[in-house]
C-alpha cells in the first residue's frame, strides 16, 4: 500500500495532528462501504419541487426522468391561487431504496395577479425546515429514522418564448435562491430552434446574473466529477423534452415526440439536454444536492429562525451565553408575555361580561316600560267600556220602563174597550 | 465528448440489466458511489478509550491494531511506567490513511485506573470524560452558528482489559463495566491470554459471560440495537465469543518462511494474527473492518441521544414550547393560546 506522506503531514500540520504511516495493513479502507451499506439499509430520500405554468410538462418530465407512470392530474387554469401538491413514491433500482417525493406546484401564472404566487412555495419550504427545525429541538428525537422532507431540488420551467425570462419568473427565483438549490430548465424546448436556443440560454444566463439570482451550480470540488460539471455548469439552463410515449426510430423503440415533420428524441442529445439533466440530477450530484440543503440552507434557516426567537451564541458583551442562560431569559420572557396575554384576555372577558349585563338591564327596562304603558292602555279600555256598560244599562232600564208603562196603557186600553163593547151590546 | 459520462454509461447499462424494477435506465444506484466519494474527501474519526490495569499490555494491543506506534507510551522518549496517584486520562490523535481512506484516530489512555490500593470510584474521572465529550458536542449543535462539520471527541469504543486470571469478573470489573455500559459501547477483553490454555480460556470466558448476565451489564453489540435479521445472526455470534482472548506485539518473527507478527518464547512462537493462538483477529476484524461505522452510530444515536435527552431535562430545556409560541404570539393565532390558557 502507499501513503501519502506529504499530504498527510501537511493535512497534520493544518489540524495540529501528527500522521503516522502504518506498517501493514490494517483495513479501516472498508469504512466508506460499512458507511454505504448503512445507508443503503435505511434507503434514500430525494424531494423535488417543480415550478412551472400550468400545462408546461412538469409531470410528464418527472415520468420521463423517473422511467414510472406518477399519477396525474390535469390542472384547470382556474386556481384562485396557486397551491402545492405533494406526492411521496418507494422507487427501488436493484438494492438501491429510494423514497421520491414529487411537489408540483398547481396554478402557477394562471391568476391574474401574480404578485403573491411565490408565496405558497417559499411557505412550503419554510413548513418542510421548521418540520426538521422542530424534531431537532425535540428532547427525544429520532433524526436518523426522521423523513426528511426538505426540498433537495427545485426545477424551475422556463416557458420556451425564445426571448427572455418573465419577471414572474425573476421574482419567484430571487425569493427562492437561498432557500433550495435552483436548477433551471426550458421547458418544451422541441418548440426553439437550436440557433434560437443558444441565444435564449445566454439571455436567460445573463438576466440571472444582473439580477443577482444564485443557481445550483454543479459542485468543482471533487477531481472525479469536476471536468464533467465544470461542462455541464456551462450548458445551463437545460432544454429539456419530455415523453413517456415511444416511438419506432431505426430497429429501436425509444422515448419521443412524433410530430409529422419528424420525431423529436428524447434521449438524444442533439435533439435535446434530458440526458444532461438526468446525468446531473440524479447520477452525479444527488447527494451534493442532499448536503448543500442540509449544511446551506437548512443552516441558513435554522440560524434565522433562532435568531428571530432571541438565541444568539454571545451576549452583548461578546462573551460566550450558555444555553441555559439565553433559555432561562426566554423563558421568563416567555411567561411574562404570557402574562400579559392572560390578563388582557381576562380583562377583556370582564368588560364582555359588563357590556352584557348592561344590555341585558335595558332590555329590562324596556320589556317593564313597555309593559306599563300596556297597562295603562287597558284601564283606560276598561274605563271606557264600564263608562258604555253603564249608558247601556241605563238604557236598558229606561226602555224597560217605559215598556212596561205602555203595556200597562195597552192592557188599560183593552180592558176599557171590552166594557164600552159590554155596554153596546146591551 | 464527455470520456468521463461514456465509460459511466456503458458501465451503467450492465448496472441496468441486472435491476429491473423501475421501467428503464434511471441511475439512481449512482447515488452509492456519490456517497463513497464524498466520506471518503471528507475523512472519519474514531475515538477509542482503553482501560485496565497497568502492565495489560494496553498500548501495545492497540498499536497492534493499528500497526503503528498509536499510543502515548511509544510517543514519548523515556517513558517510565509510574504508578499514578489518581486516575488521568492523556488522549493522543494521529491521521491515518489507507487506500485513500483517511482517518483521524484518537487513543484515550487511561494510567492509574485500578492500580491503587482503594479503587472505589475510580470510573468517576473516565466517567466524567467521557460525559465531557458529549457535552462538547452537546454545546456545539445547540449553537446558533454551527460548524459546517462538528468535531466528534466522543468515545466511540471503550475496550476494557480483564486480567488472564482464569476465575470470574472481580468487583471493580463487575462496578466498572455496569456503570460504564450505560454511556458508552464496552468491548471486553481478556488480556496477556497466552497465559491461557484454549480449555481455560473457553471455561473462563463462559465464567465471565455468566456474570455479565447475572449482573445486567450491557457490553456491544447489544441485542436491542440490532436493526435487522441479517445484523442479529451476525451479532449473535459476536456475543458468543466474546470476550475476546488478545495478546498484542509490534515484533515481527520468521515463521515457515512468513513474516509473522508474534512473540517469541522458549516453548514457541505466539502468532498474533493466527486464530488458532489468539482471537486478536476476531478482535480486530470487529472493531476496524466491520463494526467501525456501527460503533460510531451507536455512540451517536443512542449514547449520545439519552445523554442529551438528560441533560435537556435537567436544565428544563423544552424548546417545543419556546418554538411554538412565539410564533403563534406574533401570528396572534388567538383561539391557540385561548386554548392554551
Amino acid at each position: 500500500h502507499k501513503s501519502c506522506m506529504s499530504e498527510e503531514r501537511r493535512q497534520g500540520q493544518d489540524k495540529g495532528v501528527r500522521p503516522l504511516s502504518l506498517a501493514g495493513h490494517v483495513g479501516f479502507d472498508s469504512l466508506p462501504d460499512q458507511l454505504v451499506n448503512k445507508s443503503i439499509c435505511q434507503g434514500f430520500c430525494f424531494n423535488i419541487l417543480c415550478i412551472g405554468e400550468t400545462g408546461i410538462g412538469k409531470s410528464t418530465l418527472m415520468d420521463t426522468l423517473f422511467n414510472t407512470n406518477f399519477e396525474n392530474f390535469e390542472s384547470s387554469h382556474f386556481e384562485p391561487q396557486v397551491k402545492l401538491r405533494a406526492q411521496t413514491y418507494d422507487l427501488q433500482e436493484s438494492n438501491v431504496r429510494l423514497r421520491l417525493t414529487v411537489v408540483n406546484t398547481v396554478g402557477f401564472g394562471d391568476q391574474m395577479n401574480k404578485q403573491e404566487s411565490y408565496q405558497p412555495v417559499v411557505d412550503y419550504i419554510d413548513r418542510q425546515f421548521e418540520s426538521y427545525l422542530q424534531e431537532e429541538l425535540k428532547i427525544k428525537r429520532s433524526l436518523h429514522n426522521y423523513h426528511d422532507s426538505r426540498v433537495h431540488a427545485c426545477l424551475y420551467f422556463i416557458s420556451p418564448s425564445g426571448h427572455s425570462l418573465k419577471s414572474l419568473d425573476l421574482v419567484t427565483m430571487k425569493k427562492l435562491d437561498s432557500k433550495v438549490n435552483i436548477i433551471p430548465v426550458i421547458a418544451k424546448a422541441d418548440t426553439i430552434s437550436k440557433s434560437e436556443l443558444h441565444k435564449f440560454k445566454i439571455k436567460i444566463m445573463s438576466e440571472l446574473v444582473s439580477n443577482g439570482v444564485q443557481i445550483y451550480q454543479f459542485p468543482l470540488d471533487d477531481e472525479t466529477v469536476a471536468k464533467v460539471n465544470t461542462t455541464m455548469n456551462g450548458h445551463l439552463p437545460f432544454a429539456v423534452v419530455g415523453s413517456t410515449e415511444e416511438v419506432s426510430v431505426g430497429n429501436k423503440m425509444v422515448k419521443a415526440r412524433q410530430y409529422p415533420w419528424g420525431v423529436v428524441q428524447v434521449e438524444n442529445e442533439n435533439h435535446c439536454d434530458f440526458v444532461k439533466l438526468r446525468e446531473m440530477l440524479i447520477c452525479v450530484n444527488m447527494e451534493d444536492l442532499r448536503e448543500q440543503t442540509h449544511t446551506r440552507h437548512y443552516e441558513l434557516y435554522r440560524r434565522c429562525k433562532l435568531e428571530e426567537m432571541g438565541f444568539k451564541d454571545t451576549d452583548p458583551e461578546c462573551k460566550p451565553v450558555s444555553l441555559q442562560q439565553t433559555y432561562e431569559a426566554k423563558r421568563q420572557e416567555f411567561l411574562v408575555e404570557l402574562q400579559k396575554r392572560e390578563d388582557e384576555m381576562r380583562q377583556m372577558f370582564v368588560q364582555r361580561v359588563k357590556e352584557k349585563e348592561a344590555e341585558l338591564k335595558e332590555a329590562e327596562r324596556e320589556l317593564q316600560s313597555r309593559f306599563e304603558h300596556l297597562k295603562r292602555i287597558h284601564a283606560d279600555e276598561k274605563a271606557t267600556l264600564e263608562e258604555k256598560k253603564r249608558l247601556l244599562d241605563e238604557d236598558q232600564s229606561s226602555f224597560s220602563k217605559r215598556r212596561a208603562a205602555a203595556q200597562l196603557l195597552q192592557a188599560q186600553s183593552l180592558t176599557a174597550n171590552g166594557k164600552k163593547d159590554k155596554d153596546r151590546k146591551k | 465528448r464527455h470520456e468521463y459520462s461514456e465509460l459511466h454509461n456503458r458501465e451503467r447499462r450492465e448496472l441496468f440489466i441486472r435491476g429491473t424494477d423501475l421501467f428503464g435506465y434511471v441511475g439512481i444506484e449512482a447515488v452509492l458511489d456519490q456517497m463513497r466519494r464524498k466520506t471518503m474527501k471528507s475523512g472519519f474519526e474514531f475515538n477509542i478509550m482503553v482501560v485496565g490495569q497497568s502492565g495489560l499490555g494496553k498500548s501495545t494491543l492497540v498499536n497492534t491494531l493499528f500497526k503503528s506506534k498509536v499510543s502515548r507510551k511509544s510517543c514519548t522518549p523515556n517513558y517510565e511506567e509510574k504508578i499514578c496517584k489518581t486516575v488521568k486520562l492523556h488522549s493522543v490523535s494521529h491521521m491515518i490513511e489507507e487506500k485513500g481512506v483517511k482517518m483521524k484516530l484518537t487513543v484515550i489512555d487511561t494510567p492509574g485506573f485500578g492500580d491503587q490500593i482503594n479503587n472505589e470510584n475510580c470510573w468517576e474521572p473516565i466517567v466524567k470524560y467521557i460525559n465531557e465529550q458529549y457535552e462538547k458536542y452537546l454545546r456545539e449543535e445547540l449553537h446558533v452558528n454551527r460548524k459546517r462539520r462538528i468535531p466528534d471527541s466522543r468515545v466511540h469504543c471503550c475496550i476494557y482489559f480483564l486480567p488472564a486470571t482464569g476465575h470470574r469478573l472481580r468487583p471493580i470489573d463487575v462496578e466498572f463495566m455496569k456503570r460504564l455500559g450505560k454511556i458508552v459501547s464496552i468491548v471486553p477483553v481478556i488480556a496477556k491470554a497466552d497465559t491461557l490454555t484454549i480449555e481455560e480460556r473457553q471455561e473462563f470466558k463462559e465464567r465471565i459471560r455468566q456474570d455479565l448476565a447475572s449482573n445486567g451489564i450491557c457490553i456491544y453489540p447489544q441485542k436491542e440495537y440490532d436493526e435487522d435479521q441479517e445484523e442479529h445472526a451476525l451479532n449473535e455470534k459476536i456475543r458468543e465469543s466474546i470476550p475476546f482472548a488478545v495478546v498484542g506485539t509490534d515484533k515481527e518473527h520468521q515463521v515457515n518462511g512468513n513474516k509473522v507478527l508474534g512473540r517469541k518464547t522458549k516453548w514457541g512462537i505466539i502468532e498474533v494474527e493466527n486464530v488458532a493462538h489468539c482471537e486478536f483477529s476476531h478482535l480486530r476484524d470487529l472493531l476496524v473492518r466491520s463494526h467501525l461505522q456501527d460503533l460510531k452510530e451507536v455512540t451517536h444515536n443512542i449514547h449520545y441521544e439519552t445523554y442529551r435527552v438528560r441533560r435537556l431535562n435537567e436544565s428544563n430545556v423544552d424548546f417545543s414550547v419556546l418554538g411554538l409560541t412565539p410564533w403563534l404570539l406574533e401570528n396572534g393565532t388567538a383561539d391557540q393560546s385561548e386554548s392554551q390558557l
